[in-house]
């Protein structure tokens, strides 16, 4: 075969490739409000950086007239490319090729980029878009999602691995993006189930739609599956762009580090009236966010769902931090099993990734009642405990208002290796709030309303403040609301080059 | 003169009167309730007494408190700054019993003119214009249809002790004669605890025009010139200037000559403002006489160079008035804008809360900004909503008018709502710039309340380019990221497409120092900025003249506020632009079917029931916040499927009260 005969194939198959599932199924594609597998990769990755691997790669399947129908490709599109510079590993299902299904060539493609992902230490970032297994391949197809599936356990905590939901993603297939470290999705064409709306209502008779059963909305508010919904798939991927600019190539690297104009000493006069006279009445954590870090920017991860508690990445003196922040707007703070599991799975990403992690406490205690209990606070209000006390980046701590009881020491205390803790002059750190303690403590004057409102006082002016802790060294500093910016940024600086190690195991038991 | 003067009041007016006593070497005290610890006056003071709860009845209008104040303090004078008691004889007189002068007139011009009848009758006699009318008191409804008649219609029934548009009806005939009468009554016996009422003649396309009067205790009196302040909403002022666009210096000194005769009848000492009613030929009636600074006053300090508390003070420390009649000239013009914390586009209700972020324009030669919050302080809904005054003078009216644009464009809130652009939308309406002034042009020009729509668009070359630099600022910085690929770093393009509303805009941005030289519609457009990162305010210049745009990002968008207008922007590639074209547009969900909370509040009545077939305009529902009750009307005609909320229920903003078929 002469060379330009090759050179000609291989442009024929290129352009098929290119077209993956045929015009007529991209019009369908676009006209649902979709784009195709290589638009996105388009604009997830900087402009001409892709390098597109295993263009050629075809299935095996000759069962059901698969023979006849083969698409170079094979419904995913995967390489490598930049965003902003920075390589990343990415891998994209082509709804237009055989729905997108699984075959065992396809998941053979996506296991190849993760391994060279491994190698290099780079993220793999997976837009998904798919029907779920290629039925005519059976098992195979099967082995092929378990061989994904490993391969996301092996790279747990080594890469970063976000999973854009931009279609259907459903059955076995959600286990996949469910072991990465992000799950995005567009709202009312994405959406991610177990079981399938016929399915349900065969089973359990329950009417739902897939949207409501698994739609972006269900999962980043009710189940929080989801990190951040987004209205479409342009919105999605230039969001993920901006999102991977917190994220560290590999856990031995360092996070991206970004100059910034904002300067380290900038004080912030109006966060000394944040926290309102009145100890009952809230105030939104998230203007203290924007306020101290590093050009108002913070991107916040699963803000609609357990919204008690706030956390997100942001920049200080231009290097990524990670921000758990109890919100007293919302169930005036309290820690539950949602805000737990929540805030415990960001602050072990945050610790596997090298990312220092600032916590803003503000919280009354656990919330109380059946529910709760019933559904096991226990374990999981140790999530987030766990993942506080086995973390080893650098932890800055400030206590804005209360810090009561058990969730004071979960809060990233001192006693759990917390680095540098500061509380504002308005701190209350004490088993609970002082109307709680006087009942207990003189139960018997309960009847006696003057006396307990003069206890009250009294525990109020002893506890209802920052100094006990402060005496102890719990606290290391008592820091004015302004000036809060300019001390976190210095204890990150002195925290840089921060060494801890945990004693060696194979690994922790976290109370899962 | 004084060692100390407690400022009986609160907000911008208390921050105002210590300006000036400071800089006469005069100690200052302030009082304040327990909703003003942090407030702005408190800071402004030498010292500060605390004297009760929030409610103004228990704490700025408690006589004893603010008595106890003075003496506990060693102030020897109190200035009372408007509202509150700065019209009460009582408090005049109790001061007085205590041997701290009041800074304001005698207990006898407060009594005269706090009465609405009392003063006509004093003006007419000292050969003031008054309004043809019924001066004595209306025994009932019958009465006043009967004087209705006597003068013709269209009438203003009004309480004695009215102000601020409450216990106020116009009627047209004798049915709205009746039922104002009513509805005034009851207004004014649950506001002012008095129910006594007048009829006088309406005047069509009045023009609300004042003068500014000094008087001393040696019998001097001087006019300091007018203040148009026509422009009210709900017979509250928006925009006051000074001169009037309308007045003949003839006019002026008639309406000048006959305030001073006025004030002199009442053995006037102070400041104090005698208000007219001006209609479309110039004639002039009294109105009413304000015994008391007002809050308008900056405007005409701009133009005639005076301090009006200062002379207040010297006066009411006994110095004769430094200025004869002949010292008085007008300089230039002065308009003022007032800031308020409402919503313009949901019917101007009030909004309260933490002012997150608060940047006012800068002070200058132009400009004055009376102001009396700070960004971390609080709108409370006790007090009155009104943020601050912006006060702007140029050498011309059109000169005030670019000032007051330009400086509008840089006042930046957060955290509460706010009628910027309401205001700027005012002074960009050709009626306004024109001069073509009555108390019902926004009531004329904004018949159906006041849209996004009503704000007028500008050229949109100055929001693009802006957008465009701003995006490429944030491009720029993103290439600046470590780790990147040796060899492939991220080179950041030059040419973008910036969407708006729906419309690409091509635009090729090429960095200069300190800004950027932006390609459009085949010219090139120098933006020049030393904005950072987070700013809201982009300012620089836009071809090398001063520009101000606020600018805010919103994931890949970036909302621009401008001329009063917000427009949301996106800069992308020519390939992200060409894919977006698939994405479906989302429109929010109709609720159109629905009467909304306009604001959290208490849900006091439902006028609906299911099934009844109402008409634009009928009454739904009453929603009762800070202590107003704000009547909710349908929208259209329709029919009521469903009451979503009941008497008694705590509503939220946006909440669905009532839903149509």
């Amino acid at each position: 075969m002469h060379e330009h005969e090759i050179v000609r194939q291989l442009d024929e198959t290129r352009a098929a490739a290119r077209l993956g599932g045929g015009q007529k199924r991209i019009d369908a594609q676009h006209s649902k409000g979709k784009l195709t597998a290589r638009e996105r990769i388009e604009l997830l990755l900087d402009e001409e950086s892709f390098e597109e691997w295993d263009m050629f790669v075809e299935h095996r399947c000759s069962d059901f007239g698969m023979a006849e129908n083969r698409v170079p490709g094979d419904g995913v599109v995967t390489g490598y490319g930049t965003i902003n510079g920075r390589v990343v590993f990415v891998f994209s299902q082509d709804f237009t090729v055989f729905g997108g299904s699984l075959s065992e060539a396809h998941a053979e493609k996506i296991c190849k980029i993760m391994d060279h992902a491994m190698k290099v230490g780079a993220p793999v970032i997976g837009l998904n878009d798919s029907g779920g297994a290629r039925i005519q391949e059976g098992v195979a197809s099967l082995g092929g999602y378990a061989e994904v599936f490993q391969r996301n356990v092996m790279a747990s905590g080594v890469i970063p691995q976000i999973s854009i939901i931009l279609g259907p993603c459903a059955g076995g297939a959600v286990y996949s993006p469910a072991m990465t470290d992000f799950i995005f999705m567009v709202k009312d064409t994405s959406y991610m189930f177990v079981t399938g709306p016929e399915v349900v209502k065969t089973v359990t008779h329950e009417t739902v739609t897939a949207e409501q059963l698994g739609g972006a909305i269900t999962h980043s508010t009710i189940s929080g599956v989801c990190d951040r919904a987004f209205e479409n798939d342009v919105e999605a991927l230039l969001m993920v762009r901006r999102f991977i600019n917190y994220l560290p190539a590999n856990n031995r690297a360092a996070p991206p580090f970004r100059p910034t104009p904002d300067p380290a000493d900038r004080m912030e006069m109006s966060l000394d009236t944040l926290v309102p006279d009145n100890p009952n009445l809230p105030y939104d954590i998230k203007e203290l966010i924007y306020k101290v870090v590093d050009d108002g920017e913070f991107c916040e991860i699963q803000p609609e769902h357990a919204q008690n508690i706030v956390v997100g990445f942001a920049r200080m003196e231009g290097r990524p931090i990670g921000i758990v922040a109890n919100q007293p707007m919302v169930l005036a703070g309290c820690l539950d099993i949602k805000s737990a599991t929540k805030g415990g799975r960001f602050v072990r990403f945050c610790d596997a990734f090298n990312i220092p992690i600032v916590t803003f406490v503000d919280v009354p205690g656990f919330l109380p009642g059946t529910a709760q209990e019933y559904g096991g606070i226990i374990k999981h209000g140790a999530k987030l405990l766990y993942a506080y006390a086995e973390a080893t980046v650098p932890k800055v701590t400030v206590i804005t208002r209360k810090a009561y009881g058990g969730a004071y020491d979960v809060m990233s205390s001192k006693h759990l290796r917390g680095d540098v803790n500061f509380a504002w002059p308005s701190a209350e750190i004490a088993v609970m709030g002082p109307k709680g303690a006087v009942e207990i403590i003189f139960r018997k004057d309960i009847g006696d309303s003057d006396k307990i409102a003069k206890r009250t006082e009294e525990y109020r002016r002893k506890f209802a403040n920052p100094f006990i802790a402060g005496h102890r060294g719990y606290i290391d500093d008592v820091v004015a609301p302004h000036a809060t910016r300019t001390r976190i940024c210095r204890s990150l600086a002195m925290l840089r080059d921060k060494k801890l190690s945990n004693p060696w195991r194979k690994h922790g038991n976290i109370p899962l | 003169m004084f060692n100390k003067i407690l400022v009986a009041n609160r907000g911008e007016i208390a921050c105002r009167v210590f300006k000036t006593a400071r800089r006469m070497g005069i100690q200052t005290v302030a009082v304040y309730s327990d909703a003003d610890r942090e407030a702005l006056h408190v800071q402004s003071a030498d010292e500060a007494v605390p004297i009760g709860p929030p409610p103004s009845a228990q704490s700025y209008l408690v006589m004893d408190n603010i008595i106890k104040a003075c003496l506990d303090t060693g102030a020897d004078a109190v200035h009372p700054g408007y509202g509150f008691l700065s019209e009460n004889k009582a408090f005049a007189e109790a001061l007085e019993q205590h041997g701290i002068d009041f800074i304001g007139p005698g207990t006898y011009a407060i009594e005269a003119m706090g009465d609405k009848i009392t003063s006509k009758k004093l003006a007419t006699d000292a050969g003031v214009n008054t309004i043809p009318g019924y001066t004595g008191v209306l025994a009932d409804a019958d009465q006043a249809v009967t004087v209705a008649n006597e003068i013709g219609y269209p009438v203003m029934l009004k309480a004695s002790a009215g102000g601020g548009g409450k216990g106020m009806r116009v009627a047209w005939n004798d049915a709205e004669c009746r039922d104002g009468f009513e509805r005034a009554t009851n207004e004014a016996r649950s506001s002012f605890g008095d129910e006594r009422m007048f009829v006088e003649k309406f005047i069509e396309e009045p023009r609300h025009i004042e003068i500014q009067i000094i008087a001393d205790a040696h019998g001097h009196v001087v006019y300091l010139g007018e203040r148009e302040c026509s422009l009210q909403r709900r017979h509250q002022k928006v925009i006051e200037e000074a001169p009037s666009p309308f007045l003949d210096t003839a006019t002026r000194r008639a309406m000048g000559e006959q305030a001073v005769a006025l004030a002199k009848a009442v053995q006037y000492k102070s400041a104090g403002t005698v208000e007219f009613i001006v209609d479309a030929n110039r004639n002039f009636y009294f109105l009413e006489m304000n015994t008391r600074l007002q809050v308008e006053h900056p405007v005409t300090e701009m133009v005639t160079g005076t301090d009006l508390v200062e002379l207040m003070i010297r006066v009411a420390a006994g110095e004769a008035l430094p200025i004869t009649q002949q010292d008085v000239t007008l300089t230039g013009w002065a308009i003022e804008s007032r800031v308020y914390a409402e919503d313009p586009f949901r019917n101007f209700m009030p909004s309260i809360g933490r002012l997150v972020s608060y940047i006012p324009p800068t002070e200058g030669e132009h400009v004055r900004v009376d102001t009396g919050v700070f960004e971390g302080g609080e709108v409370s809904m006790y007090y009155d909503p009104m943020i601050a005054k912006l006060i702007t003078h140029g050498a011309t009216r059109d000169q005030a008018i670019e000032h007051m644009r330009a400086a509008l464009d840089s006042y930046h809130i957060r955290g509460v709502t706010h009628n910027i652009s309401f205001l700027a939308a005012l002074m960009a309406h050709p009626r306004f710039v024109e001069g073509r002034l009555s108390t019902n042009m926004i009531a004329e020009e904004y018949p159906d309340g006041f849209h996004a729509s009503d704000v007028p668009h500008e050229d949109p070359a100055r929001i693009i380019t802006v957008a465009a630099s701003v995006h490429h600022r944030y491009r720029d910085r993103a290439a600046r990221i470590s780790g990147q690929m040796p060899g492939h770093e991220r080179a950041v393009r030059n040419d973008w497409i910036v969407i708006m509303n729906g419309e690409a805009h091509t635009v090729i941005v090429r960095e200069v120092e300190n800004g950027h030289d932006i390609d459009y519609n085949g010219e090139t457009f120098e933006v020049r900025s030393d904005w950072q990162f987070g700013e809201p305010l982009f300012k620089g210049t836009f071809n090398g003249s001063p520009i101000c745009v606020q600018v805010e990002r919103e994931k890949q968008a970036y909302r621009l506020f401008h001329g009063g207008a917000e427009v949301t922007l996106m800069a992308v590639t020519p390939r992200v632009a060409e894919l977006l074209a698939y994405m479906p547009v989302k429109t929010p969900p109709d609720m159109s079917k629905f009467v909304l909370s306009p604001m959290p509040g208490l849900l006091v009545s439902v006028a609906v029931r299911v099934g009844q077939e109402v008409k634009s305009g009928e009454e739904i529902a009453v929603v009762e916040a800070m202590k107003m009750e704000n009547t909710l009307r349908a929208e259209r005609d329709g029919k009521v499927q469903t009451v979503h909320a009941y008497p008694g229920d705590t509503v939220a903003v946006d909440q669905p009260i009532v839903e149509f078929e």
